[in-house]
């Protein structure tokens, strides 16, 4: 399952002719399972140069038509190219991201729709940061297809960088500047006038609540403090797609809520967010939907709480026991008498974790058949559930 | 014109920026920058006049013979806008390429690299143009006092011609430290400036060498700088200033060009 669907109102599972009257994946009618829609053929034609197609005149409408499938402009890079529909910020197909022998992103697709909060999920040497600056045009493509705003990140990088503002993974500030030179200057690097940077620079200091150290270098600020100003800085363009990396890694929970707060605001405010994370509780908090990436592929994608329904149960009950010595059957012991009464268990060394729709009544069954754990924890199944399933318990490096 | 993907960098609103950038850096530290303006006066000082005053008069190219000072000024300025490029661009700039990170974030602006590569090179002219002129004045002053330093109105070109060596240099110095990877590496670097800064007839006429040498000689940057502003100064232009602009430019347009590819390499992965 390498394909996520985002563009929201179609799904992946969508009618051939509710796929074909959408535009993006139809040819005048051909769809790309290769059938023919007269309804969205009749589209197409009043349509002639609507944003399936490139098509400009009547004759190669037709010529289209006659074609077989296999070579309907749909399955063109161009084409493709113009198919990332105003709908979609982000659209990407096959993306794929070497270095050398090493593939870091193996032909992953999906879509971001303007407003949403889409977030890369996965542990380290994923992919995500590969993916990330691949968006952000400081990174070539190696192959597949990937437009921002609806643009080649080859031939408009300038353009597209316009329009993006971009919290690297690590803090890029500028040493030698002052907390609001940092700022300034950065608007100049976009064009602003000295003036309209300034301004902008105030206000985005105040909503970052950094105004008290504006004049300040920046070495000796905090690791939220710095990344609260990379934040202001990303947004000194007044981007409407902000890419951040790993926005609250290494900081202390008050930076972290704090950041939250301020991003969850910028997206009431329309922007559209793209951020990668390895924090399930920051996915869950701020992502409206997310994939989760693995070994340079996309391996899942959803909501939180549709991740949450579909990879793992509702509650998890947690079970502890003492380990007397001398038994060594243990695990088999407690495994056989939870046998049947969950969807799945999985033995760890400290404990047994029982994927449950309802945990308090696992719980009581399994005392009723014996077991006598010192500690029972029901809770909530939560991202890290999914994510732990999805991507496995051993350390991959 | 496209130069290796440096054409863009012909419109200099986005280059300057960076120039901008430094401005506001070294607002707060112009100290720094006034002592490149010391040195070229301290050897003009002791070599020129202190000993100037034991040598006598120097034969020029054209068999003229001038005073000392008047032979070795013209030397100076040069000397001086190399190292002020080569200061600039070796040392200011790895640091801000590896440790401050400038570009990684610059990266993500719409500035392109060829930008930074030109901005970079603007500001360390402007900070030679700065030497350049604090040692012209003083050259200026010396003549009023009527030590002629500068024998002919060509020497008013000696400014323009100054930042075309410090081009030249500028652009070889930066390409140069996009091969660097530690700090320890710019020994090598001074290794090739202090010989040509010592041997390429800025202190003595190249006639003291065998005619195999000269043409080595010959052939350095820093000779092609010093023999243009010399002729200048002292007033013997010859056709060879042609060779001598055409490879300082030569050498700043190309550095320039492996600068925006170095960069793109090393940033863009």
């Amino acid at each position: 399952m390498g394909h996520a669907q985002i563009v929201p109102g179609s799904s992946n599972d969508g009618s051939v002719a509710e796929k074909a009257a959408s535009g993006p994946d139809s040819c005048f009618g051909w769809s790309e399972a290769g059938q023919w829609n007269p309804v969205a053929a009749a589209w197409a034609r009043l349509r002639p140069s609507g944003p399936g197609c490139g098509h400009l005149n009547p004759v190669a409408a037709a010529w289209a038509r006659l074609r077989p499938p296999e070579r309907c402009p749909a399955y063109h890079p161009i084409v493709l190219e113009a198919a990332a529909t105003p709908e979609s910020l982000i659209h990407a197909r096959g993306l794929t991201k070497r270095f050398g022998a090493f593939t870091a992103v193996d032909g992953v697709d999906f879509d971001v729709a303007p407003g949403e909060a889409f977030g890369f999920l996965g542990p380290n040497g994923a992919g995500k940061t590969s993916t990330m600056r691949m968006i952000g045009t400081v990174s070539p493509v190696t192959a597949g297809t990937l437009t921002v705003f609806g643009l080649n990140p080859k031939r408009d990088g300038p353009k597209i960088r316009a329009r993006l503002g971009v919290v690297p993974q690590a803090d890029t500030l500028d040493p030698e500047l002052s907390v609001l030179e940092n700022l300034l200057v950065y608007g100049r690097y976009f064009d602003l006038s000295w003036g309209e940077a300034r301004r902008r620079a105030l206000e985005l200091l105040d909503f970052v609540q950094l105004t008290e150290r504006s004049n300040d270098k920046v070495e000796p600020l905090s690791g939220g403090m710095k990344r609260r100003l990379v934040i202001a800085r990303a947004l000194i363009n007044e981007p409407s797609l902000l890419l951040l990396d790993e926005p609250t890694t290494g900081l202390d929970p008050q930076a972290r809520h704090l950041l939250w707060d301020r991003l969850y605001r910028l997206k009431q405010r329309g922007v559209t967010l793209c951020l990668t994370t390895h924090y399930m509780d920051e996915a869950e908090q701020l992502c409206d939907r997310l994939v989760v990436m693995d070994q340079a592929r996309i391996v899942a994608e959803g909501s939180p709480r549709q991740l949450i329904e579909r990879y793992v149960s509702r509650e998890v009950l947690e079970l502890r026991f003492r380990r007397d010595d001398g038994e060594a059957d243990d695990d088999a012991h407690i495994a056989g008498r939870l046998d049947g009464l969950a969807e799945r268990v999985e033995q760890l060394p400290d404990r047994v974790l029982v994927y449950t729709p309802d945990g308090e009544a696992v719980a009581a069954t399994a005392y009723e058949r014996g077991l006598r754990p010192t500690s029972v924890l029901v809770r909530r199944s939560t991202l890290e559930d999914v994510f732990l399933r999805l991507t496995g318990r051993s350390l991959v490096e | 014109m496209t130069v290796l993907g440096v054409s863009r960098s012909f419109a200099l609103t986005r280059p300057v920026r960076l120039v901008e950038r430094n401005l506001l850096v070294y607002r707060r530290s112009f100290m720094v920058i006034f002592s490149g303006f010391f040195e070229p006066l301290f050897y003009l000082f002791s070599m020129g006049f202190g000993v100037g005053a034991l040598i006598g008069n120097v034969p020029l190219d054209d068999g003229r013979s001038v005073p000392y000072a008047v032979f070795v000024a013209p030397a100076l300025l040069a000397s001086s806008a190399m190292n002020g490029a080569i200061y600039e661009t070796s040392n200011n700039f790895f640091y801000k390429l590896k440790y401050a990170k400038l570009y990684d974030a610059i990266i993500s602006t719409p500035m392109s690299l060829a930008d930074v590569a030109m901005g970079e090179i603007l500001w360390a002219l402007l900070r030679g143009s700065l030497y350049a002129i604090g040692f012209l004045a003083v050259i200026g002053v010396a003549g009023l006092a009527g030590l002629g330093l500068i024998s002919s109105p060509l020497g008013l070109l000696a400014f323009p011609a100054a930042m075309v060596v410090g081009f030249g240099f500028a652009g070889a110095g930066m390409a140069a430290t996009t091969f660097v990877r530690r700090w320890q590496d710019f020994d090598f670097l001074q290794l090739a400036i202090m010989p040509m800064f010592l041997f390429s007839g800025t202190f003595y006429p190249i006639a003291a060498y065998p005619a195999g040498l000269q043409l080595i000689i010959q052939a350095t940057p820093l000779y092609r700088g010093v023999h243009l502003i010399r002729a200048l100064t002292t007033g013997t232009p010859d056709g060879l200033l042609v060779l001598d602009l055409v490879y300082l430019i030569a050498m700043g347009l190309i550095g320039l060009a492996i600068t925006s590819r170095r960069l793109q390499k090393l940033l863009l992965a």
